[in-house]
């Protein structure tokens, strides 16, 4: 496939940078830390977004969703990067949707997806147990009982977990941490009895949580996929975070970009624009080279979810490892280059900064994601 | 069958039929590289064929018209026959200075004489061209350079000295940028002109690089006769030639080096070199240097890609050689680093069988050059800085 947008997506992206810079601004996410916003997005944005069909772009058309792909949904995260819009769509729309579709038999399938592109439930995905995204690693256990499970153990780093209708949650029903069979995913009501959440304060201002699991029942119905093969599922949930994850980082890297190119272009020193000094030119047209780097991994990953390329695992971690690099460079160039105004509160392009970090974290940074691909390519 | 599955198999049944199985061997560090002309010494009778068989098809130049020597392909029959021929991995049938430069700005901006007096034997391998644009006091500054070119009717005498003239010494004609107005601007005065290197005052003399090769040379200009309808495009006219020229040289510079057909991995050689061990490199900070390597080589391989579907399908911005040229270059650098790392001290071998005559270590030195010829990282970044994003 040409690694070019079609005239389709090109619209979509349109569509999503145009909604976004009205309803979701920067601004907005100032408003909704200073205020200490529950969810960390205004009460309605999800609702508008969901009108707009955006939940269920992945949703496959069998289940009522729209099944426009992910290079298309990858466009509007890649926006949702430059104005920095927390929404239920990542953990939802991308991770839920990706991890049901996956893993889950027909049932499962037409009650939820259909109820998530129909905005009517969100979901979270609740992987990580430890600081470092490890997911063979894990181990909370889902032991067998007449009629279900009952899960004990815990996780943190779980976005939207204060907030979502619907947890997915990966439990050992076997093996041991370091295993990757044994691993067997779950669909639990946040608010089920023996679950504790606490909702983290982080730097990026948006909605995680840590939460305990207490001799949590679930039925057998909440099993998603076999018992103790869930972890092809999670992988392909995993992957697909984590190249959207990049489509943002890329949104991050860019706005960043053109943000700092404005201010070269406007600041003054010595008489003359700052940007005229050779030691910032050269700086930000290295910066404007890797980024068109970025443009192209990202939507070669995103092509390849949609064509289920057997490369996806691989360009997953090249675009994640490459972005979480780029994103550290643009977000250190961008305050460095703005200097003292930018390492004010009042001026936006902190934000950048703290948001792109925990996207960096989450599921795996640069030096695991590099691991990663070493692993895959067999060394 | 479509006329492009009919035009793939009769692609691959000829290439079946005609490339030599010698010429279906990676070629390594310019060893087996074939580049024609008068001067050059086959190291194969295959060798010959092979250029002369796709020669005299046009394949040598694919997307060239038919009407100078050209195969006449388009953009779909050309990309099946790269593909047909990297999947026998055929080496290049002809490696030439006049296929990547000369020929195409001939083809741009050339007179219709010049076009059929220069551009079949380009095809044909029988002419090798040369670079004449550096000077001592002209690098980075090209446009700067002094060699002259004094009008006397119908012809110029040519009189300086060029530098960086890449193989000056076994080249056939150069193609030359001359000061032919010594009063105009900089930019302004300037001619792009032809001539055979055999012509009485022309004296090119091998430059010995710190890889111990001599692919340069210094080229003396002394009296040498240059005819006026040898001029390409307008006289004074030729430095918007010569950037045009330049672009193509990033973009040959930028790609090149990244990936020989059938040649072993960075990843490949490294897991060969230090043994990996339950599905692990030895050496782990090795194994990641190798992999940040791979990962932002595929990003740029991508890259591209993508600059190519850009082009083909008219949403391209353009001007993007020398990100290419910078960023290919600092890449390819990095590539013998890592390598050089993978092979300690036999990395260091110079001379001898085993180590493929110093393949290594020379090929190590000479990839420093990547980033000064044809504009220097520092000049690409000049360029994007004020080109693209409009810093002044």
């Amino acid at each position: 496939m040409a690694l070019v947008l079609n005239e389709e997506q090109q619209m979509l992206k349109e569509s999503a940078q145009g909604f976004l810079a009205e309803f979701a601004p920067l601004a907005e996410l100032r408003k909704q830390r200073d205020a200490g916003s529950q969810t960390g997005y205004a009460d309605n944005l999800w609702s508008q977004m969901v009108d707009m069909g955006w939940a269920a772009i992945l949703v496959p058309e069998a289940y009522g969703g729209l099944g426009f792909g992910h290079v298309g949904m990858g466009q509007i995260v890649e926006q949702s990067g430059r104005t920095l819009t927390a929404s239920p769509l990542f953990a939802t729309a991308i991770l839920g949707v990706t991890a049901i579709n996956s893993a889950g038999n027909e049932a499962q399938k037409s009650e939820l997806l259909g109820a998530i592109a129909r905005g009517e439930i969100t979901t979270a995905l609740a992987i990580d147990e430890k600081i470092h995204h490890a997911p063979t690693q894990i181990s909370m256990t889902a032991t067998k009982r007449e009629g279900g499970y009952v899960l004990n153990g815990a996780k943190r780093f779980v976005a939207d977990g204060s907030t979502a209708d619907k947890l997915i949650v990966a439990a050992r029903t076997g093996g041991e941490p370091g295993d990757m069979t044994g691993i067997s995913l779950f669909v639990v009501d946040r608010t089920a009895t023996g679950i504790g959440v606490d909702r983290t304060v982080m730097t990026d201002t948006r909605n995680y949580a840590e939460i305990s699991f207490n001799n949590v029942e679930v039925a057998e119905s909440g099993l998603l996929g076999a018992e103790g093969y869930g972890f092809n599922a999670l992988n392909a949930t995993l992957d697909a975070g984590n190249i959207y994850l990049a489509a943002e980082l890329l949104g991050i890297a860019q706005e960043t970009f053109d943000v700092t190119l404005q201010y070269l272009k406007e600041r003054k020193q010595f008489g003359v624009l700052i940007g005229s000094f050779q030691a910032l030119q050269h700086r930000a047209a290295h910066w404007w080279s890797e980024v068109e780097l970025c443009k192209s991994v990202v939507l070669k990953a995103l092509q390849s979810i949609d064509e289920g390329d057997d490369k996806s695992p691989a360009l997953a971690s090249i675009a994640k490892a490459k972005l979480c690099e780029i994103a550290e460079l643009a977000t250190n160039e961008a305050i460095q280059m703005h200097g003292g105004i930018g390492m004010t509160d009042e001026y936006d392009i902190g934000f950048f900064i703290k948001r792109a970090r925990s996207a960096q974290i989450m599921f795996g940074d640069n030096s695991y994601h590099t691991d990663r691909f070493a692993l895959l390519s067999g060394y | 069958m479509t006329d492009l599955q009919t035009f793939r198999q009769q692609t691959r049944d000829w290439l079946e039929e005609n490339c030599p199985p010698s010429m279906r061997k990676p070629v390594k560090g310019g060893e087996g590289m074939c580049w024609g002309g008068r001067n050059f010494t086959f190291e194969s009778k295959e060798q010959q064929q092979w250029m002369e068989r796709m020669g005299a098809k046009g394949w040598t130049a694919p997307d060239w018209p038919t009407e100078y020597g050209g195969g006449g392909l388009d953009k779909a029959q050309h990309k099946i026959l790269r593909e047909e021929m990297s999947r026998i991995n055929a080496r290049s049938p002809l490696d030439s200075f006049g296929i990547w430069m000369i020929g195409p700005a001939l083809l741009k901006f050339g007179s219709e004489a010049l076009k059929q007096q220069h551009l079949p034997p380009i095809v044909r391998g029988e002419i090798r061209w040369c670079q004449g644009y550096s000077e001592p006091g002209a690098g980075s500054d090209l446009a700067g350079l002094q060699s002259k070119g004094e009008d006397r009717g119908d012809h110029f005498i040519a009189n300086g000295q060029k530098v960086w003239t890449s193989y000056g010494d076994k080249a056939d004609w150069m193609f030359c940028l001359l000061r032919t107005d010594s009063e105009a601007k900089k930019q302004m005065g300037i001619s792009l002109v032809l001539f055979d290197m055999l012509t009485p005052g022309v004296t090119p003399k091998p430059i010995k690089l710190i890889s111990g090769s001599s692919p340069f040379c210094e080229t003396f200009l002394d009296d040498v006769r240059v005819e006026k309808d040898q001029v390409v495009g307008e006289i004074n006219q030729g430095w918007t030639i010569a950037k045009y020229l330049l672009t193509h040289e990033r973009e040959m510079i930028g790609g090149m080096g990244m990936s020989e057909a059938g040649a072993e991995t960075m990843s490949q050689t490294a897991s060969r070199v230090l043994g990996v061990e339950q599905g692990r490199m030895n050496n782990p900070m090795l194994r990641a240097e190798v992999a940040k390597w791979e990962i932002d080589g595929a990003c740029f391989a991508l890259t591209a890609e993508r600059v190519t579907d850009e082009v083909k399908s008219g949403s391209g911005v353009g001007a993007t050689s020398a990100m290419l040229k910078y960023y290919g270059t600092e890449l390819n650098k990095r590539r013998f680093e890592t390598l050089l790392k993978i092979n300690g001290s036999d990395g260091m071998i110079w001379d001898g069988e085993a180590a493929i005559n110093g393949w290594l270590p020379r090929t190590w030195l000479r990839t420093k050059g990547n980033s000064i010829e044809g504009g220097t990282s520092e000049v690409q970044l000049n360029v994007i800085a004020k080109n693209i994003l409009g810093l002044g």
